[in-house]
């Protein structure tokens, strides 16, 4: 194997490790947006009107429209942060709109079409980066955890609560988001060590996004990411993640396998981040403009689009009114990130602990007796500080 | 009244919390078959089943991350960390999940997870099975860390831990597990002393000797020897942890004036460090000396053969006692 966009692989002693071939996957729906066969695949997506075609584009498109006002935002300074997800739009609406609405998402911090596709409210979606809060939205309200940060953390969340669900004995399903950087981390490996040996009810989805902040993956792994599966007895697949088909169908079968006492199932979803890791880094540093040009030709929305096209189900006229629509929501998310209020001071000490704590509730008191100084006329806010 | 030891108090405690709550599940290795290397869970597998009793793989990230997504889920998990010392791998899950999660999503994901935690030395172990690693998680906003002493509190503190909503690090001390003591398994845990609470172990009006663990029991047998001498020592089991119970300290302090501070873990950054200074802050004016510390040493936990010289003891106690008292002791005379 080499690299896929050709580079010598002997160039540099850190990068040279060979990164995976981008074929060897599952394809349901060509870079030229033609739909092709998958024998065990198919039969998953053939219920898939015009109008579930539809909604997928629309979800794909909207986010994607999304994520590029939240750079925008952050390159303005009203959020701290943003870890772009421009090129993933099809492994995360594929695997989003085959879940269930009472199926559980354990994701890491670049989910956002996930979320958006459980009904995330725009007001909720930058609340994190803009630094607001310490969770965007009610996990039980959006079925999805509170997005990770530390790397394959969510993994064992995302196994222990799939055992919470055989106990209480339903056929929910947990899924836990991850990337290809995650699966070097020791929590994703002991994630799949129990779901294992419990047969838990949990779908892993890694996108393998071919990086790691700079890190390719051939430095995780020198074996295709889902054949790590193969080891713990756990079935794998792996599906090209920037055809949308190919994921929802791969993730339909892994849930039907949770909820019929099948237990685990890992899935790579072969993908590429077009942007940063996050609006902190440069990508230009280490990966090449052929590299991306490569990636370009495979644009998960533009092979849908195609597709829909091709079938007459999307006109000039469609696609306007859904970027239209994209617009709004773009607008939507932008005019709730600049409303969105700091908090109070002393919220910082709210929830610590569900009961109460002496020491908290005593820090508390200090810093509210402190702060009132500065309410008093006459007080030291404005005397000796002044 | 049961005379229990406090290894039986705790596998008692246990069955009443998973006879109580069928959310409650315990996950830990070897805690089904066996019964726990302390067996401390024997038999609970056989009466309430695998799916109540978990045989974990080796996996202390495992046991707790999967205990969180059970918390997730609303159940109540319970921990079994085999020995103090492998609780490091797990460290992770504890102090940025277990700890966290409650304050990150604004109240309202729970995580009332207890995780126990066999610690402390004396019973002539390899490495890794003699730590005392409580500091690093009095240490962490969001955990509750308490240690129980005796049979009693075995019995109600752990049922206390596993019915809060808080998650709780649940140390106990591993060279008592055999000591026995009275035990009312009827008595209802409201009338129990809350876990946030620290008692008097020792009624004393010379000097407050805090501690907690094993080394209550050591600070018993202080104050009983320095009664002879007409000293009176006040011995108070700290129980909690974080959040350490302040005024029961200060109520003592006030009356001696001197306080010395005791237990097994290194000196630096220790929980004797954080009473030592917020007594200072809270009391000062009532200190007839300054609060002394005996420790373990800061050195890694030593070989078996030399333990008794990194464990606080009777005498290095008694010479603590009379350092606060202004009487020789082992540093008279050193300078600087």
């Amino acid at each position: 194997m080499t690299l896929s966009d050709g580079r010598d692989t002997d160039a540099h002693p850190r990068t040279d490790r060979p990164a995976q071939a981008a074929s060897e996957f599952v394809q349901l729906l060509d870079p030229d947006g033609t739909r092709v066969t998958a024998p065990g695949y198919d039969q998953w997506i053939a219920d898939l009107d015009e109008a579930a075609l539809l909604a997928l584009y629309r979800d794909m498109v909207v986010i994607h429209r999304v994520d590029a006002e939240a750079t925008a935002l952050q390159r303005q300074g009203e959020i701290g942060l943003w870890p772009p997800l421009a090129g993933q739009e099809a492994a995360q609406v594929g695997s989003a709109h085959a879940l269930r609405e009472d199926d559980f998402v354990f994701s890491s911090y670049r989910e956002h079409a996930v979320a958006w596709c459980r009904g995330l409210r725009p007001e909720d979606l930058l609340k994190v980066w803009r630094g607001v809060a310490g969770s965007g939205w009610d996990p039980y309200e959006l079925g999805m955890a509170t997005p990770q940060i530390i790397i394959a953390a969510q993994t064992l969340h995302a196994v222990g609560y799939a055992m919470g669900i055989q106990r209480d004995g339903t056929d929910q399903a947990a899924i836990a988001y991850f990337g290809d950087g995650a699966t070097s981390e020791g929590d994703a490996s002991e994630a799949l060590v129990f779901a294992a040996t419990y047969k838990a009810p949990v779908v892993f989805f890694c996108q393998n996004n071919q990086w790691a902040i700079s890190e390719p993956v051939g430095l995780q792994s020198t074996q295709h990411l889902a054949q790590r599966a193969a080891g713990f007895g756990i079935p794998w697949m792996r599906v090209d993640g920037n055809d949308v088909l190919a994921v929802m169908a791969a993730t339909r079968i892994a849930l039907e396998r949770a909820r019929t006492g099948g237990g685990p199932t890992y899935i790579e979803a072969v993908t590429y981040r077009m942007g940063p890791h996050t609006t902190a880094d440069d990508p230009k540093r280490y990966r090449t403009e052929d590299e991306l040009e490569e990636w370009r030709g495979r644009d998960p929305i533009a092979r849908l689009e195609r597709l829909l096209r091709s079938r007459g189900a999307l006109d000039d006229d469609g696609a306007s009114d859904i970027a239209r629509e994209a617009d709004a929501a773009a607008a939507a998310v932008r005019a709730a990130c600049v409303s969105l209020p700091d908090p109070e001071p002393l919220s910082i000490f709210d929830h610590v602990y569900a009961e109460p704590n002496s020491h908290v509730d005593r820090q508390r008191d200090h810093y509210a007796r402190y702060l009132a100084m500065f309410d008093e006329p006459g007080a030291a806010g404005e005397g000796s500080r002044a | 009244m049961s005379t229990l030891t406090l290894g039986q108090a705790l596998n008692a405690g246990l069955r009443r919390a998973l006879e109580d709550d069928d959310r409650v599940v315990l996950l830990g290795e070897d805690i089904g078959t066996l019964g726990g290397v302390f067996r401390v869970t024997d038999g609970l597998q056989r009466d309430f089943g695998d799916a109540r009793v978990v045989d974990t793989p080796l996996s202390e990230a495992g046991i707790i991350g999967t205990a969180v997504g059970l918390a997730y889920r609303g159940f109540r998990p319970v921990c079994e960390i085999q020995f103090d010392g492998f609780i490091y791998p797990g460290f992770d899950q504890i102090v940025a999940q277990v700890a966290k999660l409650h304050a990150r999503t604004q109240g309202r994901v729970r995580m009332p997870l207890t995780i126990r935690v066999p610690f402390g030395g004396g019973i002539g172990a390899v490495e890794h099975h003699s730590e005392s690693p409580e500091a690093y998680f009095t240490h962490t906003s969001g955990l509750r860390v308490v240690a129980c002493a005796n049979p009693q509190d075995a019995y109600t503190m752990v049922r206390q831990a596993i019915a809060s909503d808080d998650p709780v690090l649940f140390f106990e001390p591993k060279r008592r597990y055999h000591a026995k003591g009275e035990v009312d398994v009827d008595a209802d845990l409201a009338d129990a002393p809350p876990m946030g609470v620290a008692t008097v172990a020792q009624r004393g009006d010379d000097v407050t000797l805090v501690t907690y663990g094993a080394l209550v029991q050591v600070a018993r047998d202080a104050a009983a020897a320095t009664a002879d001498d007409g000293v009176s020592i006040e011995v108070i089991d700290l129980r909690s942890l974080s959040p350490v119970d302040y005024p029961t300290i200060e109520q003592s302090v006030r009356r001696t004036g001197r306080l010395v501070i005791t237990h097994e873990a290194g000196q630096q950054g220790g929980v004797g460090a954080e009473i030592a200074a917020s007594i200072t802050e809270r009391c000062f004016e009532f200190l007839e000396a300054a609060p002394v510390r005996i420790t373990g040493h800061d050195v890694p936990y030593p070989p078996a053969k030399l333990e008794q010289h990194h464990l606080p003891d009777l005498d290095r106690i008694l010479d603590g006692v009379d350092r606060v008292l202004g009487r020789p002791n082992s540093l008279t005379g050193v300078e600087g």
